[in-house]
């Protein structure tokens, strides 16, 4: 059932304007990745994680999803899909460095750790795969309470192989609920390359061994994968159940500030890498389409610049968490109904 | 005696038996090429190929499980798991069949398995790569759980886990894997048994019990109150199961007053354990309360300033002896 997308001349149900307006999440969401890591390079923050190269997979998903409505449960490179649902600059930069107003955690969870929960960004662990079955959970209460409510999860490659997947994809199956499973494939898990991961040559094939389709897509390309997630999307909506995504991206990063990639990744694969990216796949779409021009984008990093800055100088503003709140919300405040 | 890292003490522990043993080998995330998240195996993927160094997928509960399999029928795997938080989806694993399968077989089957990775805060490391966890683990029958805190006890520590017929946790605390300190040189055949603390102070006028990284906040206390003429006598039990009470009783019998340092959680931790211990044995030696100095009972917090607070310091630890001493 898994099949491959392959329409370059898809054609969405997107005007001029919704097509810029992604593209422009993806710009800022680079923009603020790229700071992000100088912050880290700089002493700011003790760690960064990254999701360069994968802005093309998570706009387009994202903007197949009703952020009014729909739930995302992120992972760690997920910050184009958490701006996109409502995650404003801002917000990005006060988790980043760990600030007492973090929105997030107040600054208890890792940078890349992205939650909201009056944007319906779930909270998610460290532990690879745990948000999964959380996204499986939160259908099956949306479809018990006869929402049409649509739950967006992502996870890497190396994901597939915990069990939390498997057994999400099947719960997922067999109870028809609304979750997209969105795989941004970068071929990677840290060092560990896709082969060494799985024996089947696609992720999308994992989703015939539950009875869903499963559809591997060009990740670089947002408009692409918008076609994509708007079928599996409205498919959601119907009742009809889950769909696997596998996108195809890169990671254009080392695996996070402690890692050093040269030591597992050659000069030319590195070389080869950089030679293309979302940001310039997406951009080349726009164009032959003609919904952009030098002009705008031109406005539009400047503005994103602005934004940047003033989230970054916002944050470093705000004052670090109080450590008499340590023990705070370790259990809920007046939680008891003994 | 040479000085080297905890890190290459361990891995040169490693390497060791390894050629000593070809039935020796390591699994874990990236242990192969890249030779460990934390250099555990660096270099020896070119010695031993990679049969003998197999990188995983990322599915602790299934490489545990397999490594289990494998032990069971006379290989010895060694599980790099990275953090103890990774493994905890194999806790069914690591209770129901690795601790009792010896005993479910009435002694036919052995478990030669040895899971290693990092435990202990710092560094920013937050809710998901801080855990501690041996405490719990030594309330279970059937593990070894070892802790080792200098270079030297690192390497073997190690080499005896690896050639345990039992499984054993071996659990390295992350701020301590840059250390450096004395190691005997690589022919030296060195086996650093389970069960036998090291008094690594000697003192007269308390007894301080120290786990992982706290032994060594607590030697750096000890040197300050040295100054005052307090002088603290400060054991590293080295291994939390079995734990040496003799070692520990025999300082106390001199000192007449305890108090255990451990960056684990209070209750049901260690120092209740030890405290327990102590009233039932020795009750007669102790001039005051025996004392526990404690992490802070929360998940741990990314942020540094709240990181700082979560876990004893040298001057928490001063502040508590002093007390003591007053006492
Ligand atoms: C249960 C668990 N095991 C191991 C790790 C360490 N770890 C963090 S990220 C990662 C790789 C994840 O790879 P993938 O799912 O492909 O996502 P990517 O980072 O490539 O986007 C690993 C092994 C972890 N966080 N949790």
């Amino acid at each position: 059932m898994a099949t491959v997308s392959g329409r370059p001349d898809v054609d969405v149900d997107l005007t001029h304007e919704q097509l810029r307006e992604m593209y422009e999440l993806m710009l800022l969401a680079r923009a603020l990745d790229e700071r992000m890591w100088l912050l880290n390079r700089a002493g700011q923050a003790p760690f960064a994680v990254s999701g360069q190269g994968h802005e093309g997979a998570q706009a387009g998903a994202g903007f197949a999803l009703d952020p009014s409505k729909d739930w995302l449960v992120p992972y760690y490179r997920d910050l184009t899909l958490a701006l996109r649902f409502g995650t404003s600059p801002r917000d990005v930069m006060l988790h980043m460095l760990a600030r007492a107003a973090d929105p997030n955690s107040g600054g208890r969870q890792m940078p890349g750790h992205y939650s909201s929960k009056a944007h319906r960004i779930l909270s998610g662990s460290s532990p690879i795969a745990t948000q999964i079955p959380h996204a499986t959970g939160i259908a099956f209460a949306a479809k018990a309470r006869g929402e049409d409510t649509v739950v967006i999860t992502g996870f890497g490659d190396g994901a597939t192989s915990e069990g939390d997947f498997h057994e999400a994809m099947n719960f997922a199956s067999i109870y028809k609920l609304g979750v997209i499973f969105l795989c941004e494939n970068n071929g990677y898990a840290i060092s560990v390359p896709q082969k060494k991961q799985m024996a089947v040559e696609r992720v999308a094939d994992y989703a015939k061994g539950y009875d869903m389709p499963g559809v591997t897509v060009d990740g670089l390309d947002a408009v692409e994968v918008y076609a994509v997630a708007k079928e599996a999307v409205d498919r959601a909506r119907r009742g009809e159940g889950p769909t696997l995504i596998e996108a195809i991206v890169r990671r254009l990063t080392p695996h996070s500030s402690d890692d050093d990639d040269r030591t597992y990744r050659s000069a030319e694969e590195l070389e080869d890498m950089h030679s293309s990216g979302p940001l310039r796949v997406t951009r080349n779409r726009l164009m032959e389409i003609g919904a952009l021009s030098d002009d705008w984008e031109q406005e539009t990093k400047e503005r994103i610049k602005t934004l940047v800055n003033d989230a970054t100088e916002h944050a470093e503003q705000s004052p670090l968490p109080d450590p008499g709140t340590l023990a705070d919300h370790v259990y809920a405040k007046d939680g008891s109904r003994m | 005696m040479r000085e080297i890292t905890y890190t290459e003490a361990a891995r040169e522990g490693l390497d060791e038996e390894m050629a000593r043993d070809s039935s020796v080998f390591v699994v874990g995330e990236g242990i192969g090429k890249r030779g460990g998240n934390f250099n555990t195996t660096l270099g020896l993927f070119d010695k031993y190929g990679p049969q003998r160094l197999r990188d995983t997928p990322i599915a602790e509960r299934g490489f545990i499980g397999m490594c289990t399999g494998a032990a069971m029928t006379g290989t010895r795997p060694v599980v790099d798991f990275m953090f103890f938080d990774f493994i905890l989806d194999a806790t069914g694993e690591m209770i129901n069949q690795i601790a009792k399968m010896q005993y479910m077989s009435s002694g036919r089957l052995k478990m030669p398995i040895v899971l290693r990775g990092c435990v202990g805060v710092g560094g920013s490391s937050a809710t998901h790569h801080s855990g501690n966890y041996y405490s719990f683990y030594s309330h279970v029958p059937g593990w070894r759980v070892v802790l080792p805190t200098t270079p030297r006890d690192a390497k073997g520590l190690l080499k005896s886990a690896i050639r345990s017929d039992d499984p054993v946790l071996f659990l390295e605390h992350k701020l301590l894997l840059n250390t450096r300190g004395e190691v005997p040189d690589p022919d030296v055949d060195e086996l650093i048994p389970f069960g036998k603390a090291s008094v690594r102070r000697e003192g007269t006028d308390v007894t301080a019990v120290a786990f992982g990284m706290m032994v060594n906040r607590t030697l750096e206390a000890a040197e300050t109150l040295a100054q005052d003429g307090i002088r603290v006598e400060v054991i590293d039990p080295r291994s939390v199961a079995p734990l040496d009470m003799e070692t520990i009783l025999e300082s106390l019998a001199k000192t007449g007053r305890m108090v255990i340092v451990d960056e684990d959680y209070g209750p049901a931790g260690m120092g209740a354990e030890i405290a327990a211990l102590v009233a039932d044995r020795a009750f007669d030696e102790l001039d005051a309360p025996v004392r526990r100095v404690n992490g802070v009972h929360t998940p741990i917090p990314y942020s540094p300033p709240l990181e700082a607070a979560v876990v004893p310091n040298r001057d928490t630890i001063i502040g508590a002896i002093r007390d003591l001493v007053a006492e």
